[in-house]
């Protein structure tokens, strides 16, 4: 067969996928995008959009065709997606990433250009990139599936605003409650559930998150139900607070009185506490209960020949993971002033178990990533509003297809002795649970 | 007395509709061991399908009620049956054999996609139908005054939910399709290796639950006279409450975990309180777990050392 | 420390580990059938039978995996005695001092060779770590404690001849490796029977040979004692000291290989299983007569 008769046999294979990608757009775009619900006077109609529905059918066809005479032409070299050198390159980065990284954080508030929104995006961000490690503790680490994260927070934000409004006790006061009510929580929960097995746990962690939203929601009296609370104490810098007045932070110091201030003092809490998280993560990894955490993800039967108390070690994950959502919480509370149900929903533990998974588990720096890329991806489109969530989902799907283990799927050895070498995420358990 | 039966009617009616939904995950989790997340959404996209069907059918004339149910319900089912399909083919067939959470995110990066495109392309608005099917089907007045009814609705929607349960599960036990299904819920590489097509057979598991979930759409779009883009969250979850409920994997289990979940709530709300109806569905299902750990019907999970 | 329990029976001093009457029920199925035997100090004692007969399931008894469905297991510390079903599986290892290998290996494959002797050693690094609060705050105490474990690790790696390889993820090690990692991982929880399930199965000979080595320098300068399930009869005559014959879940015999070899029960066994095996048998049979 000469070439070009080879080469047309293969543009008609496109052109045909193509066409059946098209068909099947056509199919699933005709009813959905091309006739709309919208309810008139004499009662729900249907409005023809056949223009919407062929520019969807063209885009995957022109797309596809496009595609599979590039990127996907037949006889390609089979797709190892990210070569073993350039993911060792990568690990290598990330190390002097890292430091850099924090070294651009502490000094955002103050580069020149940066304005109020910035430093409000980069309390967003920087909630979620302590969350993620928090997270990371139980399902990273000890490959706990946990799919109600979200209830920890919410158990932090809600145990601060009470405390504030009933006992007018102060956020330095409460921060290390939530913290411990979150982690006595997440021990209640634990200790019954634990011992199930894989997507069990996942479905009984849900089931919990659900239950405390719901409590929330419904709680009148004590949580102020649909309607939250509002009026939760600002955090005052060591009892000084952000005001105008004489006794206010700017006056103290001799500094002009700007709004700006205390969002720059919530950003610099928001970047301790995490920091102070990705120490703790770091530490714990090193220390017995990290590896047992490690080791009980790769094999829970063999941790138990070896004298392990699975379900303690599983328990602590579970706790040190909470804990951090509860102080993730009152931060969130002290900085929004006002808390409600409706911002702690399932979306958001999903939320945050993609970044762990898109970071790659176990990884810190690549949940940071995950999380800058995720959040900060998602704010920046704003004007875009509800196409940029369709964008989001599609992007999720994208990124697991591209790389299933995440952006960092290598794992890094926690002691070693003549040299630390990276172990290839293909040998790597994801854990039962 | 009276109340109670009116309350048995009703949660065996929303009984149905979860056990529908959850069907598709069980199948899906026992050929795939996957929670499919999105499945919740495709049963929203069923239920919109089926409301466009419907007022399709009537803008071209179509009137009689029952030729037009039968319609939309053939409608209903292939159209969402291609969205079953696409999801299947885009979201997870490509993360197949990989990591275990991979597919998982990328379900639920699927639910997201297919909430927010079904919101951009029809709206936000919750869309009311008026009531396609009135009328009792059996009405019977109490001593109290108080009146049992079972609506045509009701029937319609149990009687159709029974029908499915036994056509699917004669397919299942009977049919070649079946019985690759079953083939590779035992042993995925072993069935590929005795010439079972699994990718097909994975495919068209997709399919049916989907098929199933657009059924309960309608179902849900006659029963309650209204969709949104958000229903599929929460039917999801019940119903993915009642698959593990009913023991995961198990066909029976999915509809009796469906009619339990349906019972617990309705009873719930009709006799204590319906904001906590939900919590009680929950926490009944994390104390199931708790005490049988593989659900009502699922075999139980063998610890091999 | 922790004390044993009171009520159970007094050993002679030489007996570690004795099992009485124990059965093992699945169901109809009676995996293991009152079956008695006891392990004694610094001797190997080897656990043979047919595929079927049970072996495992009494390691998995003895190990705490199953709860008996009959009989008592008592081990004997000297100054103390567990009764091993009373205990939960984490705490016989920990308390009682047995620990396994097992049939299927299972390593920590996504970690370390080194990780996973460390974590074999759990127990003294956490009480060291002051239960992870004082490690978290860096305190000295653990530090030390650590270096010890990993002395310790670096010890079973020159002996098992892995030490240049305690860098490397454990599932990359060839098969052979693995059997003597994991073998040196169950030593590094310090215990006083070492139970091992098939460990020399899948070796070609020079690593069988180099694994008889290990269990006697493990009998002879830890004086750990062993219990092995074994299938291959030139392990079992070599190098242990006593032989105990399960077939059907019912032991069939016990006592000296040499014993052992020459009763007609055993050789039916062998030969009511299955032709290979028989053949192999009688074949070792001759080999010792001759
Ligand atoms: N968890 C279990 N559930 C049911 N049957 C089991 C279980 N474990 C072992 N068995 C059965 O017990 C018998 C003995 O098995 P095993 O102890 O593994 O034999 P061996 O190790 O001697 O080859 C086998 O028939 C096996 O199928
Ligand atoms: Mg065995």
């Amino acid at each position: 067969m000469s070439a070009r008769a080879a080469g047309g046999a293969a543009f008609a294979e496109a052109l045909r996928d193509a066409g059946v990608a098209g068909l099947i757009t056509l199919g699933l775009a005709a009813p959905m995008l091309g006739l709309v619900t919208v309810t008139k006077p004499e009662g729900l109609k249907l409005d023809p959009h056949w223009p919407r529905v062929a520019v969807a059918v063209a885009i995957v066809f022109v797309g596809r065709l496009i595609l599979n005479l590039t990127i996907w032409k037949p006889g390609r070299p089979p797709k190892t997606l990210v070569k073993p050198k350039l993911e060792a390159r990568l690990s290598k980065l990330a190390k002097l990433l890292a430091p850099a990284a924090i070294l651009f954080a502490i000094a955002l508030p103050f580069l020149p250009g940066v304005e109020r929104y910035a430093v409000d995006l980069g309390i967003l961000v920087l909630t979620y990139v302590m969350l993620g490690w928090g997270l990371n503790i139980v399902v990273g680490l000890a490959g706990l599936l946990d799919l109600g994260y979200v209830a920890f927070y919410a158990v932090g934000a809600y145990s601060y605003a009470l405390l504030a409004q009933h006992f007018g006790l102060g956020f330095w006061a409460c921060l290390p409650l939530a913290g411990i009510l979150a982690a006595f929580w997440g021990v209640l929960l634990g200790f019954p559930v634990l011992r199930l097995r894989g997507d069990y746990l996942a479905i009984v962690t849900l089931a919990f998150g659900e239950i405390i939203r719901l409590v929330l929601l419904n709680w009148y009296w004590v949580t102020g139900g649909p309607n939250g609370i509002t009026g939760i104490p600002r955090p005052s810098f060591f009892g000084l607070e952000f005001k105008a007045g004489p006794d206010g932070f700017a006056a103290t110091f001799g500094l002009p009185f700007s709004g700006l201030h205390r969002i720059i003092f919530l950003y610099y809490l928001i970047l301790a506490l995490a920091l102070i998280t990705n120490y703790v993560v770091i530490r714990l990894r090193r220390l017995p209960i990290g590896r047992a955490w490690e080791a009980l993800r790769e094999d829970e039967i063999a941790c138990r020949s070896l004298g392990i108390n699975t379900v303690n070690t599983k328990l602590t994950a579970f706790a040190l993971g909470a804990m951090f959502a509860g102080f993730a919480g009152s931060f969130f509370a002290t900085r929004q002033g006002f808390i409600s149900p409706e911002s702690f929903v399932f979306m958001e533990s999903a939320l945050i178990l993609a970044i762990v998974v898109l970071g790659g588990m176990g990884s810190q720096f690549g949940v940071a990533v995950a999380a800058l890329v995720m959040i900060g991806g998602f704010e920046l489109f704003r004007e875009f509003k509800d196409y940029r969530l369709i964008v989001f989902g599609a992007v999720m799907v994208l990124i697991m297809v591209w790389r299933p283990r995440g952006l960092v799927s290598t794992r890094s050895p926690t002691v070693f002795l003549k040299e630390k070498k990276a172990i290839s995420g293909s040998l790597v358990q994801e854990g039962q649970g | 007395m009276e109340y109670f039966a009116q309350q048995l009617i009703n949660g065996v009616t929303l009984g149905s509709i979860y056990g529908l939904i959850a069907i598709g995950y069980t199948m899906v989790y026992g050929i795939v061991g996957m929670i499919n997340f999105a499945h919740g959404d495709v049963f929203m996209v069923g239920g919109f399908l089926a409301l466009i069907a419907w007022l399709a059918l009537t803008a071209m004339g179509v009137t009689a009620v029952p030729v037009a149910l039968a319609l939309v319900l053939v409608l209903a089912m292939a159209f969402t049956a291609l969205y079953g399909w696409t999801v299947e083919r885009l979201a997870y067939r490509p993360l197949r054999g990989s990591f275990r959470l991979a597919p998982l995110i990328s379900a639920i990066g699927m639910s997201i996609l297919l909430q927010n495109a079904v919101q951009v392309a029809q709206g936000p608005r919750v869309k009311p139908l008026p009531p396609v099917v009135p009328g009792n089907f059996f009405q019977s007045e109490g001593a109290g005054g108080f009146v049992v009814a079972i609506s045509n609705v009701q029937v319609i929607i149990v009687a159709t939910t029974l029908v499915l349960m036994v056509a699917f599960s004669l397919l299942v036990a009977k049919t070649p399709l079946g019985r690759a299904q079953r083939a590779c819920e035992q042993d995925r590489k072993m069935a590929s290796l005795l010439g079972i097509d699994v990718d097909r057979t994975i495919s068209l598991t997709f399919v049916m639950g989907a098929a199933l979930a657009s059924v309960a759409g309608l179902m849900y779009l006659l029963y309650y006279g209204v969709v949104d883009f958000y229903i599929g969250f929460v039917a999801g979850v019940k119903a993915f409450t009642a698959a593990v409920l009913g023991g995961i994997g198990s066909l029976p289990g999915a509809m009796i975990g469906g009619l339990l979940i349906g019972l617990i709530e309705t009873f719930w709300s009709a006799y204590f309180s319906a904001e906590y109806k939900d919590v009680a569905a929950f926490s009944i299902l994390i104390v199931v777990l708790i005490f049988m750990p593989s659900g009502l019907l699922g075999r139980p999970e063998v610890e091999k050392v | 420390m922790s004390r044993g329990h009171p009520d159970a029976p007094t050993l002679p001093d030489d007996v570690l580990l004795r099992v009485e009457r124990l059965t093992m029920r699945f169901g109809g199925l009676v995996a293991v059938n009152a079956v008695s035997f006891d392990v004694r100090r610094g001797e190997i004692t080897a656990l043979i039978g047919p595929n079927g007969a049970g072996k495992t399931t009494v390691f998995n008894c003895i190990t705490g995996f199953y709860k008996p469905t009959v009989g008592r297991l008592t081990l004997n510390r000297g100054d103390q005695s567990f009764l091993l079903e009373r205990l939960r599986d984490h705490e016989i290892s920990r308390r009682a001092g047995i620990a396994r290998t097992f049939q299927n290996i299972r390593l920590f494959g996504g970690m370390t060779v080194l990780e996973n002797l460390l974590v074999a050693q759990h127990a003294p690094l956490m009480k060291a770590s002051g239960m992870t609060v004082l490690g978290v705050l860096r305190f000295p105490g653990f530090a030390k404690a650590e270096r010890a474990a990993i002395e310790k690790a670096k010890g079973w790696l020159e002996r098992i001849g892995l030490i240049d390889r305690a860098d490397d993820p454990a599932a990359d090690l060839p098969y052979g490796d693995q059997r003597r990692l994991e073998i040196a991982r169950a030593m590094c929880t310090d215990p006083v029977v070492l139970c091992l399930d098939e460990p020399a199965a899948g070796l070609n000979p020079s690593e069988s040979a180099d694994l008889n080595a290990l269990l006697r320098s493990i009998r002879a300068e830890d004086g750990v004692a062993v219990l092995l399930i074994e299938h291959d009869m030139s392990v079992v005559m070599e190098i242990s000291d006593h032989v105990v014959v399960l077939d059907y879940g019912r032991l069939i015999c016990d006592g000296t290989p040499a014993l052992v070899r020459e009763d007609p029960k055993v050789i039916a066994a062998y030969l009511g299983v299955d032709d290979e095996e028989v053949e192999q048998v009688e074949r070792e049979i001759e080999e010792r007569a001759s």
